[in-house]
């Protein structure tokens, strides 16, 4: 390991901007003759628009133009898509309702758009939105997923009778079913879980700015994925043919999973723009916009029953499950509670049967779609309480018991499509148990006892599932987007570096960790290569970063266009030092003619490509090379949380003693940068656990933690410092050895602090969040 | 419109704005200075942190026309990139920022709070003294690391000056 090259701690490159305020997001961006847009949102869950009448904030001071559904119908701007079709049981397609960017008859949520008001400054456009008058007729409204399918129950879109968009299965359910009614014991668990709203700090934006003269569009826009969002505003929407729309995410302020989505609010600026003659138009969401309109995460009503033999191994595991969609169908939310959720039941264990069942439903809420982990958060809480809930009913250690029933061979092919390809789930369990003190923990229970404390250990054994592939395969289960990923790899003449990635950095460190492996590859310092990323106009394509995929597909793109620069670069070299090409090694910075002093500076060859004056016959001049990586499976990671609390049984509030997180991300290019998304990882899970929960009134269907004063984000005082190491066994799935570790944190650590606290309070009957009150009066039920 | 002038990193400045116009949006849009970052409109990220007469304020919960004749420091104004402040070098070596975005506000509340409290800190002032600034993306674990060692490097900064 070079001291920039892979493995190495290095500080990050993009720090520098970051610390001294010259980051520049989104909402930094001035662009000439902006002007500012505001959205009129619904102040009802659910209701039938009868008119709207824009006259008087026509006439406001400043107003530029006022534009409602009806314009956007007008201008055949089509509907927001989901883009992973999944089928029912009964092999019928999903039923999506309409999403218009605008609504034009009927409102489906609190805070869904029905104006757009455009004016000279921002706070001109918001005084002018207060003007539209909109004529409501209010309809009853649901928010409650596990009542929405009741007969009586409101109707949110009249392509999806009974709320019912598909109702899915994945598994065996005889051979589940059998298993059930064979076993010596079953462990039941009803499960919640709970509604988040994802909250990256950078609120979203997007300035859509039109070019009369050359018909072209840019967006500039809050996204994880520029790329995506181009190809479903053009060839979905319809705002702009894809060659004349560029779309640019600069500096994004966080993002997790919530930038992934295309939005309403861009789609709006861009054809904006246009109608109002071409001058460019802002939007930024204040914070309370966010709450109401961002994509929020989880919200899952879950029955899972899971079956043991006498021995206590797992015969069998049977889930049902409700997700919540919410009002519309959000870009990839079809394939959260599915292919993301239920695929990952068979955890770390041998499982023989399982069957899982999920019936997705509209509600009047906000849509629902990926939150960091996606899906495999919601699958890990459902195996590792399980777990944990089994080995407190059948009077086992809760570590043997997991142990007992790992999955030992790999590869091992789970009975829900996935095919673990390696992994080690005792090396890290054993190594958790010897950092979290496993052996000492009665001893502190017993002291924290003296002192009228209750103390507790609660275990999570997650897995999950990074870099969703291969396209065929994703394809085949309904995916509408391939899961490659692309690279460009350009050597400059003097022999600096950039790599062009269609993966996009909102806080990964992607500026470093990519250059790292140029380096490791071309031994060229990191100061003299520059990461592109996030502009459709320099890159040509690529498909993001989420689900962990930046480092195990995206990289893997970059070695795949440095091995082509490296094979040209030898060709040359070869052909300079008049040695054969067999012979020539690349090593600290030079092409060496391996066993004999005979050596060129790599930016002399980069010289030769474009002065093309010494060229091997019929080579073409230039070293510039590009890429495309179709991963063959997904990749694994996995690991052991063990957490440890301290409960006052007077207040019930939590004290969150220590945190042990051993993790297996197989090889890992940056360990500083990954112990960083573990401490964030296991941050916004803890703030599942114990403080996050997204509430929407039963009656009106108001959202009532709508502000970061109603719902708890986790803060510095909140959590513990962490206990964070790694294990490692090499993925074989990718040329880089790696598997991920952006999500792991999140999936990984809310089973185990639920865990550490009801085996804390002896109480196991509690839901997320762990508040101070539930705590209590799960104290007090049992006592 | 009101006219407000004042001080903002050492340079007087001045403008019309509106009475409503809150102190960041004066600095974002009429100053450029965007290093001061808008999370929220409750008056709980910190992300919007600047100084003010030399005490940490957040610049979303006060008018431009409070801060008329005062001395204003941004994040732009505490260091340069090839001149960091102290804290600002802590936060980049302990790795105490992912994507930045609350990263300004941070720095300028650490500043404040290293004033505050002096040099000799632990862990659990430093948690609860950070309460009013919210990252969704560092766990606060690398922060908490920066603020520490950064305490500890203008201790000894003074110490050697004396
Ligand atoms: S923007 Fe000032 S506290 Fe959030
Ligand atoms: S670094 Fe992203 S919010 Fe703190």
């Amino acid at each position: 390991m070079g001291m920039e090259g892979i493995g190495a701690p290095v500080k990050r490159k993009e720090d520098r901007r970051f610390i001294t305020g010259r980051g520049r997001y989104t909402d930094d961006i001035a662009l000439k003759d902006m002007t500012y847009a505001w959205f009129v949102r619904s102040p009802h869950a659910h209701a039938r628009i009868r008119s709207i009448d824009t006259s008087a904030a026509r006439a406001a001071p400043g107003v530029v133009g006022v534009l409602t559904g009806a314009d956007l119908a007008g201008d055949k701007i089509g509907g927001l898509i989901c883009g992973w079709m999944i089928h029912s049981k009964d092999g019928s397609p999903m039923k999506a309702g309409a999403h218009p960017a605008i609504a034009a008859e009927v409102v489906k949520h609190v805070g869904d758009q029905v104006a757009v008001v455009i004016a000279e400054t921002r706070n001109q456009a918001r005084d002018a939105a207060e003007l539209v008058v909109v004529d409501y007729e209010p309809l009853p409204a649901i928010v409650d997923p596990a009542k929405s399918r009741a007969a009586a129950a409101p109707q949110v879109h009249p392509e999806a009778p009974g709320n019912l968009i598909y109702n899915w299965g994945l598994g065996d359910e005889a051979a589940t079913d059998a298993a059930l009614a064979g076993a010596a014991r079953i462990v039941t668990l009803d499960m919640r879980n709970n509604r988040l709203v994802p909250n990256a700090i950078e609120p979203r934006a997007a300035i859509g700015a039109y070019d009369p003269a050359e018909e072209h569009y840019t967006l500039y826009n809050t996204s994880q994925n520029p790329h995506v969002a181009r190809l479903v505003l053009s060839a979905f929407v319809g705002v702009a043919p894809e060659h004349k729309l560029r779309v640019v995410a600069p500096d994004v302020g966080g993002g997790f999973g919530s930038k992934i989505f295309i939005y309403p609010e861009e789609t709006v600026c861009l054809w904006a723009s246009r109608r109002i003659g071409g001058r460019p138009v802002k939007w930024t969401a204040d914070r309370s916009e966010s709450f109401l309109v961002d994509a929020h995460g989880r919200d899952h009503v879950t029955h899972a029953e899971m079956a043991f033999d006498a021995d206590n191994r797992i015969l069998g595991l049977k889930v049902h499950t409700i997700a919540n969609i919410g009002a519309y169908m959000s870009t990839f939310s079809s394939s959260v509670p599915t292919y993301l959720y239920a695929t990952l039941l068979s955890g770390q264990y041998d499982i023989p049967a399982i069957y899982a069942e999920v019936d997705a439903v509209y509600t009047h809420t906000a849509p629902v779609d990926a939150y960091r982990g996606a899906g495999r958060p919601e699958a890990t809480y459902v195996v590792e309480r399980l777990m944990e809930t089994a080995a407190r009913e059948l009077g086992v250690d809760p570590a043997e018991l997991r142990r007992r029933n790992f999955v030992r061979s790999f590869p091992h092919q789970t009975p829900v499509i996935m095919a673990y390809d390696a992994g080690d789930y005792e090396a890290h369990l054993d190594a958790a148990l010897k950092i979290a003190d496993y052996a000492g923990f009665a001893a502190r229970k017993a002291e924290a006892k003296a002192r009228g404390k209750l103390r507790g250990i609660g275990f999570s054994c997650y897995i999950e599932a990074c870099g969703i592939a291969p396209s065929q395969a994703v394809g085949s289960l309904g995916a509408g987007v391939g899961l490659w990923e692309s690279a460009e790899v350009r050597v400059n003449p003097v022999g600096t570096v950039e790599v062009l990635t269609g993966c996009h950095s909102h806080g990964q460190g992607h500026e470093t960790t990519y250059a790292q492996l140029v380096n490791e590859r071309l031994g060229i310092p990191i100061d003299q290569i520059s990461i592109v990323h996030g502009d459709t106009d320099k890159v040509q394509f690529g498909m993001g970063t989420y689900g962990s995929r930046s480092g195990a597909v995206g990289m893997s793109a970059v070695l795949k266009a440095i091995e082509k620069v490296e094979a040209k670069a030898k060709k040359i070299a070869a052909h300079l030092m008049e040695a054969s090409e067999a012979d020539i090694v690349i090593e600290g910075g030079e092409l060496k003619v391996a066993g004999t002093d005979k050596s060129l500076p790599f930016f002399q060859v980069a010289l030769a490509a474009y002065t093309a004056h010494n060229l091997p016959a019929g080579m073409e001049p230039g070293l510039k090379e590009g890429a495309f990586y179709d991963p063959t499976n997904f990749t694994f990671p996995a690991g052991t949380y063990i957490c440890e609390v301290e409960i006052d049984p007077d207040t019930g509030k939590t004290e969150i003693c220590s945190f042990v997180a051993v993790d297996d991300f197989g090889k890992i290019i940056n360990p500083m940068i990954v112990e960083g998304q573990v401490h964030g990882g296991v941050t916004q899970g803890l703030g599942q656990a114990l403080l996050e929960n997204c509430v929407y009134d039963e009656e009106s269907g108001q959202l009532i933690t709508g502000s970061m004063m109603d719902y708890a984000m986790p803060r510095a005082s909140d959590v513990p410092s962490y206990n964070v190491t790694t294990t490692e066994t090499v993925c074989p799935g990718n040329p880089l050895g790696m598997k991920g570790c952006g999500e792991a944190g999140a999936i990984g650590s809310p089973p185990a602090l639920i865990n550490a606290i009801t085996d804390a309070i002896g109480n196991n009957d509690l839901s997320m969040p762990a508040t101070p009150e539930k705590v209590w009066r799960a104290i007090r039920a049992v006592a | 419109m009101t006219k407000v002038t004042m001080t903002v990193n050492g340079r007087s400045v001045a403008g019309d704005v509106e009475d409503r116009t809150l102190l960041v949006d004066f600095l974002r849009s009429n100053l450029g200075l965007t290093g001061t970052h808008v999370g929220c409109d409750t008056s709980q990220c910190g992300a919007c942190v600047v100084h003010v007469d030399g005490r940490a304020v957040k610049s979303c919960t006060m008018l431009a026309v409070q801060a008329s004749g005062a001395d204003v420091t941004t994040i732009e104004g505490i260091g340069t990139p090839e001149a960091l402040h102290p804290v600002q070098e802590a936060f980049r070596e302990n790795h105490a920022l992912q994507c930045g975005f609350c990263t300004p506000g941070m720095i300028m509340a650490t500043v404040d709070l290293i004033k505050r409290k002096g040099t000799d800190l632990d862990e659990a002032t430093v948690r609860h003294e950070l309460d009013g600034n919210i990252c969704r993306c560092t766990g606060y674990h690398n922060i908490v690391k920066a603020v520490l060692s950064a305490a500890e490097k203008m201790a000894g900064a003074k110490a050697a000056a004396e």
